[in-house]
């Protein structure tokens, strides 16, 4: 696609540059140029539609408490009050973040090696009750989510897990895996079974078949499923409330939920909002390197 | 396009009647190696899921007494009452309840769904374009899936207050987090920004793998931009959509934070099941809760059958897909020229 | 073939023995009968050693300071503070989560004073020892909210009463001479003020009216104010009379007449604060809380010296405060209760409680308190909160609080929002009371 377009975007251009110096168009290009025209208007569009709320977000950290309420587009008195008391030591922030890294990309790495596995099986192999198995792995992610707190505090406080880091990523993992092994299969279905084939042919294993032909090609899916299992994780609140009351070991979401305002009818707005920025921006930051490294590094790789 | 691609993949009980079809024969080995691979995965979901369900089914069949003695203590025990926590959910005044929240999920469900998916697919087309600055395009886009639900709901929440942002940008002085219709549009606005991007980054993931050369192919057949993407995107990420759009319905059904941020518990305009199953929780009554959890889920899975069996998000169809699709590629290939 | 069907048999075995452990798991979950204890029997509290306090955070810093001093002292009871969120729903989850599985985490619990009586009834705090605590030193009022059935379960910590916040400037440049008593008295004076041409564009009075708890106490506390009340005695609901019915209308009437701003609907306490703090309306029914924010004179408050305090009106005369607070009780599923109990004794003394005024804006419960002048020189509302907690109610103190807040909220957020008229709202409401109450 990326070609293709590019070379659509320079005709576009150059039909353009042409316009400009013929005052009277032909209408058919006249089409065209409207077109590359509102896609750019839609690009923008979703530029604002996507980052408007975020910046807003922005915006009312880096305000006083006194003014949180303020529609003014640039803070003024401009503050960085809320980002010293998210930092202050007696949240104990940095190390919540530590956490969320550790329960975020331990559920991660866990899902997609099981996620790869189970996806493998379901789309190479041939066995009985294929789409049961799937059933019931995605039936895992039909249940309410608050109604399953009180039954796990319970089993997991006669496992003696309370304050455990597993205690928070084992009922991760039961919503990861089932977008892994899903959106796994369907990539691994997607990709064609010549390939590793004649891999097999010249005389791989199967093994090497999958590693060397099957995962670089399935990698953008990969990555993705890493993606959004590591954010859900990372943005999970209710059990990590539940199974955690030790602060060392809480994650930045919990975290945010026990900052106060000066009392309790003052909401700590301010507050949250600069935790959600911190939270955010790392995040995102992450994934620009990753999506460069491993996609691209992974596809190019394939193709030789 | 009567290729393979777009007619549903073949569903899975004929898998079972047939399980040789496809070039290449089950072979002894593969079952064995099939519940290796498997059995950690249902492992840990039996782990985390069984019981809770259980307890939830056992809960829901009994009532807890909920009488003081004499001196005014709560007496203990439940009472076995069978399915009546089920029966009184469509009854008198829960029952009232209970159907408007079921629409309230419902409708919410619909909407914020086909929004998403439209949505999903215009960032993603904008994602996979090549243009200076598509990185950041790329990164901007994840930024409102990254945002804390809790907190993309307390953010919501100040733009939509009565003196908030959206009503001084408006010029209006609607009150969104009153009881209304206004009060479900912010949240079919917020749940919409929250959640495209989940989405758009798979079916991008699914445009990622198709072969440059296809579109190519097609470029030279003369295939313009819409001809492509209705003759080969569409068709290409449909796999990939479906399973995104599949698990935007089951999380959308079960929605909770963001209407309790948002606009608050127990306003009817926005009150979704899960909702309902956390205020019976709250209140103690732990029969009806597990009976709204449970109906909840019995309302999911019927949704999910429905939709993985008419709409063909079948992820178990033959292994030779692949192959076929190549095929398949080459037609549509045939068919654009002509 | 057989290979592979003993592979499947393996997995199906695995499945099936997690599913039967979680089966087994529920059934003791489920039943676990105790023995009862007998009833008002004044529990042994025995056990000494660390326990933990278990709190949302306060910002001041003034309970950790009370905590610090404890443990300095007491090296090897150490108390340990757990945060719980800020949200007060969220609070009330943990605690009860917790309570359910007999947990000996918590071992001192923060209640709010509407969650006493759930609590006691459950048997998920325990009866204290009448003599341990100083009641006799404290208002009265608040030491009634800690009661359930006349057993005392908590110790007041800290207190809250209704304020009514009125523009001084405002009174005077309409000749208003003193702050108004009744709700009559406010709306004449409110005709006058809003006359002027300065308070153009402001409306009369704003209380809390989103659904939430707010609306709760500001339906309390009119229904009271017109002498009528939510539960009597033994605790019956009494919603369906004259004096309910007025106290509701004067809200519902103050929507339909203009009196409040349209958009009070959706005022929790800080949106209150924010109308009064920008001259949007003339009077305000809120906590003390917001004293000193709108006494801040670093340019964030306009009313900053225009303003001033005293007891919310009435139907005849000074209206009737709800009571907000917070006691601190203790787990009986905490193996240190010995401890535990010592530790509240210290830290609701009137010396800590004293203590921590140097930090804190809460409301103390011991009422000599508001008399010190060297406090009240810091706090110039604590006289008239003082008056406001003398006359305090407590909300409804039933045992299935949560349901009864709720089916509160319902009717009167209807009410006001027109969804139904006075009457029929005060009659559903009635009836969803007796149906909670008869269970």
């Amino acid at each position: 696609m990326t070609i293709t377009e590019l070379r659509s975007l320079a005709t576009d251009g150059k039909r353009r540059a042409r316009q400009q110096n013929a005052d009277a168009p032909v209408p058919a290009k006249k089409k065209r140029t409207w077109r590359s025209y509102s896609v750019y208007a839609g690009l923008v569009l979703i530029f604002a539609y996507c980052l408007a709320p975020f910046y807003w977000m922005i915006v009312s950290s880096l305000r006083r408490t006194a003014d949180i309420f303020d529609n003014t587009f640039l803070p003024a008195p401009f503050s960085l009050e809320n980002y010293v008391k998210v930092f202050d030591g007696s949240t104990m922030f940095g190390q919540a973040l530590l956490n969320s890294l550790i329960v975020a990309g331990t559920t991660t790495v866990f899902a997609l090696v099981l996620g790869v596995f189970a996806a493998y099986a379901i789309s190479r192999l041939e066995f009985r009750f294929k789409s049961v198995i799937l059933g019931v792995i995605i039936a895992t992610s039909m249940f309410p989510g608050i109604s399953v707190v009180v039954p796990l505090l319970r089993f997991f406080t006669d496992l003696g897990w309370i304050n455990t880091y597993q205690a928070m990523i084992i009922p991760n993992l039961s919503f990861a895996i089932p977008l892994a092994v899903w959106n796994l299969t369907t990539f691994m279905k997607q990709l064609p079974f010549d390939l590793e084939e004649a891999a097999m042919i010249d005389g791989c294993t199967k093994w090497q078949a999958f590693r060397k032909v099957l995962l670089p090609l399935a990698a953008p899916g990969v990555f993705t499923t890493a993606i959004l299992t590591f954010i859900h994780s990372w943005n999970e609140f209710i059990i990590a409330l539940s199974m955690i009351n030790d602060p060392k070991i809480q994650t930045a979401t919990v975290a945010i939920s026990k900052f106060t305002g000066a009392t309790e009818f003052q909401a700590p707005f301010g507050e949250q909002m600069a935790a959600g920025v911190i939270v955010t921006v790392p995040l995102v930051i992450m994934v620009l390197i990753f999506q460069r490294r491993i996609v691209e590094g992974l596809t190019a790789g394939a193709g030789k | 396009m009567t290729t393979t691609v777009t007619s549903p993949a073949p569903s899975a009980p004929q898998d079972l009647k047939n399980p040789n079809r496809g070039l290449k024969t089950r072979t002894p080995g593969e079952g064995r190696m099939a519940a290796m691979l498997l059995s950690p995965t249902l492992l840990v979901l039996a782990l985390v899921i069984v019981y809770p369900l259980i307890s939830a089914i056992h809960q829901s069949l009994f009532s807890a007494e909920s009488g003081l003695d004499a001196d005014g203590f709560v007496t203990e025990g439940e009472a076995f009452v069978g399915l009546a926590n089920y029966a009184d959910l469509f009854v008198g005044e829960s029952g009232r309840r209970f159907l408007n929240a079921f629409g309230n999920t419902t409708f919410f469900t619909v909407t914020t769904v086909l929004l998403e998916t439209v949505l999903g697919l215009c960032l993603a087309l904008a994602m996979n374009r090549a243009f200076r600055g598509r990185a950041f395009l790329r990164a901007s886009i994840l930024v409102p899936w990254a945002v804390p639900t809790a907190v993309s709901g307390l953010l919501w929440r100040w733009i939509f207050q009565s003196d908030g942002i959206a009503n001084s940008l408006l010029g209006s002085e609607i009150l969104w987090t009153a009881e209304g219709t206004a009060s479900k549009l912010a949240v079919i606005i917020a749940e919409v920004w929250k959640t495209a991007p989940f989405i758009g980054l798979l079916v991008l993931a699914g445009m990622q793998i198709i072969p440059e050369e296809v579109y190519e192919a097609a470029k030279i057949d003369g295939a313009g931009w819409w001809r492509q993407l209705g003759s080969i995107t569409l068709p290409l990420v449909k796999p990939t959509l479906l399973v995104a759009v599949l698990f935007r319905m089951l999380d959308a059904l079960r929605m909770f934070d963001l209407p309790f941020v948002l606009i608050g518990p127990g306003k009817e305009s926005v009150e979704t099941l899960s909702m309902l199953a956390w205020d019976e929780s709250n209140q103690l009554r732990y029969g009806s809760a597990s009976a709204f959890a449970v109906v909840l889920f019995l309302y999911v899975a019927v949704v999910a059958v429905v939709f993985v069996k008419v709409l063909g998000a079948d992820v178990t169809g033959a292994k030779k897909l692949g192959s076929k699709k190549r095929k398949a590629t080459r037609s549509q290939k045939a068919e654009a020229t002509r | 073939m057989r290979q592979r069907r003993r592979t499947w048999q393996t997995l199906l075995t695995t499945t099936a023995f997690v599913t039967a452990a979680a089966v087994s798991l529920t059934a003791c979950g489920g039943s676990a009968q105790e023995p009862k204890a007998a009833a008002n029997a004044a529990a042994a509290f025995e056990g000494k050693g660390p326990i933990n306090y278990v709190s949302s955070r306060d910002a001041s810093g003034a309970a950790q300071k009370s905590i610090d001093e404890w443990n300095a002292a007491h090296p090897d009871q150490k108390v340990t503070f757990i945060e719980l969120p800020d949200s007060a729903d969220q609070q009330r989850q943990q605690l009860i989560q917790n309570a359910q599985i007999k947990s000996d985490t918590f071992s001192v619990l923060n209640l709010d004073v509407v969650w006493n009586s759930e609590f006691a009834a459950n048997k998920w705090v325990l009866p204290l020892p009448e003599d341990a605590i100083p009641t006799a030193d404290m208002i009265p009022a608040t030491v009634n909210a800690a009661k359930y059935r006349d057993t005392l379960y908590g110790a007041p910590y800290y207190t809250d009463g209704a304020l009514f916040y009125y523009r001084t400037d405002l009174l005077r440049a309409a000749g208003v001479a003193a702050p108004p008593k009744t709700w009559d008295e406010m709306k004449a004076a409110c005709e006058k003020v809003l006359a002027l041409p300065e308070a153009k564009g402001m409306s009369c009075y704003a209380g809390q009216f989103d659904k939430n708890e707010g609306l709760t106490v500001n339906f309390s506390e009119a229904v009271a104010s017109a002498g009528g009340s939510i539960v009597d005695a033994e605790g019956k609901p009494t919603v369906n009379t004259a004096e309910a019915r007025q106290g509701l209308s004067q809200l519902v009437d103050g929507f339909k007449d203009g009196l409040f701003p349209s958009d009070a609907i959706t005022y929790l306490e800080e949106q209150g604060r924010r109308a009064f703090q920008d001259g949007k309306v003339v009077f305000l029914r809120n906590w003390p809380f917001l004293y000193s924010s709108l006494s801040a004179t670093d340019g964030s408050s306009s009313v900053a010296g225009k303003f001033n305090i005293t007891s919310i009106p009435g139907t005849k005369g000074p209206g009737v405060s709800t009571l907000g607070g917070r006691n601190l009780a203790v787990s009986p599923f905490t193996q240190n209760k010995a401890t535990a109990l010592e530790f509240i004794r210290f830290f609701t003394s009137q010396e800590q409680a004293q203590k921590r005024l140097a930090l804190s804006s809460r409301a103390p419960a011991y009422a000599a308190l508001y008399e010190d002048p060297a406090v009240v020189a810091k706090r110039p509302f604590f006289p008239t909160l003082l008056e406001s907690l003398t006359n305090a109610q407590p909300r409804p103190k039933v045992v299935q609080y949560g349901a009864t807040t709720k089916a509160i909220q319902e009717e009167a957020y209807a009410a006001l929002t027109g969804a139904k008229d006075t009457d029929t709202a005060l009659k559903d409401m009635q009836a969803k009371l007796e149906e909670i109450t008869a269970k």
